[in-house]
């Protein structure tokens, strides 16, 4: 019953996160906004390597960049998915007191509401990548991906994404104040940390650290190395290790921040319980 | 504990800490105080009192919303504090006065939905909608979204969310407000046969509204600024007042009046004061009926006229006034 009740709240979310994610306007302009909007991020970054590399688009730094920017797209989709629930069914719908006294796997319920965005992300990272194979010659070739290592990369990188995406809930639960867009400026500021579009060399010594302790910075390697494997050996950063030291330290570092995580959901709910803020609403 | 009791509270106390700033200190503000409560399974049990009497707090404290900041509470059994997901699989809630639900889904998306969390069957849940919404009466808004229903319909929508889990326990929290007079009785006949039809149920009401809870409760408390005051049937509550003589007076007082003239009169128990811009009305109620000509003594004094004068029965705005000292919606 239990698992049952579970797995429901799941796939219920799930379908409601589709439904608001794609029923906001008509299915055209969500189309077209959902390609437009990658494009032109991605964009900016060629323009601006062009620019500065004199559009020396064959040297692998480029596939580095163009790759890391494009599946970095999930991780502003995932976090802010998760954690703007939180926002959205408290101030804008009313509804979370209503969900919180159901018999829900609170987890779940946000993870479920978090699949629509990773649904959108994956349209996003896909129409980026298609442009880039297409149109700005970054190496690819079909043959020689390693999709096992693809598809587990990925697997492994959402659900740790979605660990971190339950920790911002919690914060966002008893922040009732200015908690907006807390998912967005998360994903902005790791940016820099994790080697999204340039290599962790590339910062101060002190500050490398940062992006060594991120599991984000180890998945995206993975991802780069198992669509361009070829050139992913003039990488930088991670020349010395193989893709299964990569595995193993995403899954360490991954377990390390989704038990932090956990335990600091739990913190921030029971938390909000005590000082009543699961309800509160600030009309802000 | 026995098995016959659904909702029990024991010195259940709760404070707010509320600052509006930063730089300011938290300020404790009292939001309930020692509430002992023992509500039987199968009761209608209503909760009477104003705005911020604590009666919202309370629910919240029996549905695990909040927690409480003393005493304990249980419901169907289990504490609201230990065992939430226990409590939480047996109630269910509804708040009036509010518009909340997916404005982007369709009304019978939105309870569907709500089924789902509960785990109920998705062929269970939609014969439900359709039964509920006919005796609501929004049956043939059922595939409008919900961003386009009044406040009222919406309201009806979440009426039918509260009761489509078919909970042991409900919790109304003024399930009535912003619905119009015949939606309200609707609701109340509603609320009246869902009793009715299974004994096993239990149902906390909280309302402003003295007609409802007189109409509805099998018995009722009543709490004013966290405490609760008197516990009791309408009956029984209203038998208090039996041997104290009640009058409404209606009177002209083109310049007003001086009501604690009246106050300090000996025998007259309250004494409250309504003045709307069409009447100035006196309801007082008086140790016994001799009391009266003073009353109407003092009148005269101050040149007031009366236009219509009543003796009635006792009713629980009455209790209220003895209680409180006020109209509960002066209060």
């Amino acid at each position: 019953m239990r698992n049952s009740i579970s797995l429901r709240s799941f796939i219920s979310a799930s379908w409601l996160g589709w439904k608001i994610e794609s029923n906001w306007t008509d299915p055209f302009l969500f189309a077209t906004y959902s390609i437009i909007k990658p494009l032109a991020s991605a964009g900016i970054l060629v323009i601006m390597y062009s620019i500065v590399t004199d559009q020396n688009f064959n040297n692998p730094m480029f596939a580095y960049l163009y790759l890391g920017n494009a599946f970095y797209q999930y991780v502003p989709a995932v976090l802010s998915g998760i954690s703007w629930t939180i926002i959205d069914d408290r101030e804008h719908y009313r509804t979370l007191k209503y969900i919180y006294i159901a018999p829900v796997n609170i987890p779940l319920y946000l993870f479920g509401r978090g699949v629509a965005k990773f649904l959108t992300g994956s349209f996003a990272v896909i129409i980026t990548l298609l442009a880039g194979f297409l149109f700005l010659k970054v190496p690819f070739d079909f043959q020689q991906v390693n999709w096992l290592l693809f598809v587990v990369s990925l697997i492994l990188g959402i659900l740790m994404l979605a660990l971190l995406g339950l920790l911002l809930a919690g914060i966002t639960l008893i922040t009732a104040r200015h908690s907006y867009y807390i998912g967005d400026v998360v994903a902005s500021g790791l940016f820099l940390f994790t080697g999204a579009i340039f290599p962790l060399e590339v910062l101060p010594v002190w500050i490398r650290p940062i992006g060594y302790a991120l599991p984000i910075t180890y998945w995206l390697e993975l991802l780069r190395r198992s669509l361009v494997g070829n050139i992913a050996k003039t990488f930088p950063t991670f020349t010395s290790m193989s893709n299964l030291d990569l595995i193993l330290v995403l899954l360490l570092t991954s377990l390390i921040a989704g038990l932090i995580a956990i335990f600091l959901f739990n913190k921030c709910n029971h938390s909000a319980r005590e000082r009543g803020l699961i309800d509160v609403a600030t009309n802000y | 504990m026995e098995n016959s009791v659904a909702i029990n509270t024991k010195n259940l106390g709760r404070i707010y800490k509320i600052r509006n700033n930063r730089k300011e200190k938290f300020k404790e503000l009292l939001a309930l105080e020692n509430v002992d409560l023992s509500i039987k399974k199968g009761e209608l049990f209503g909760l009477l009192g104003p705005n911020g009497a604590g009666k919202t707090t309370l629910i919240k404290i029996l549905t695990t919303l909040l927690s409480p900041t003393t005493g304990i509470a249980t419901v169907a059994g289990f504490d609201v504090e230990k065992s939430p997901d226990e409590v939480r699989k047996r109630i269910n809630m509804v708040s009036g006065g509010e518009t909340s639900g997916y404005g982007l889904l369709t009304v019978r998306e939105n309870l569907w939905m709500f089924a789902q969390f509960y785990g109920i069957e998705s062929k269970v849940a939609n014969d439900r909608i359709k039964r509920l919404s006919e005796i609501v009466g929004i049956s043939d808004r059922l595939n409008t979204k919900s961003s386009d229903l009044s406040t009222g319909l919406r309201q009806k929508m979440n009426i039918i969310r509260g009761f489509i889990t078919d909970p042991q326990v409900l919790f109304l929290d003024e399930p009535t407000l912003g619905l119009d007079v015949g939606a309200s009785r609707d609701v109340r006949t509603f609320i009246k046969k869902w009793m009715n039809d299974n004994g096993e149920r239990t149902l906390l009401l909280t309302t402003h509204y003295m007609v409802e809870a007189d109409e509805l409760c099998d018995r009722v408390a009543i709490i004013n600024q966290g405490k609760v005051l008197a516990c009791d049937t309408p009956s029984n509550l209203k038998k208090t007042l039996q041997k104290e003589a009640i009058f409404n007076i209606n009177l002209y007082a083109p310049s007003g009046l001086e009501i604690n003239k009246f106050k300090n009169i000996t025998g007259v128990k309250n004494c409250v004061l309504s003045q709307k811009p069409e009447s100035t009305t006196l309801d007082i109620i008086l140790d016994e009926d001799s009391v009266l000509s003073e009353i109407i003594t003092e009148i005269s004094q101050q040149s007031l006229r009366i236009l219509r004068l009543e003796k009635r029965e006792p009713s629980l705005e009455d209790v209220f006034i003895k209680l409180v000292g006020q109209k509960i919606e002066e209060a």
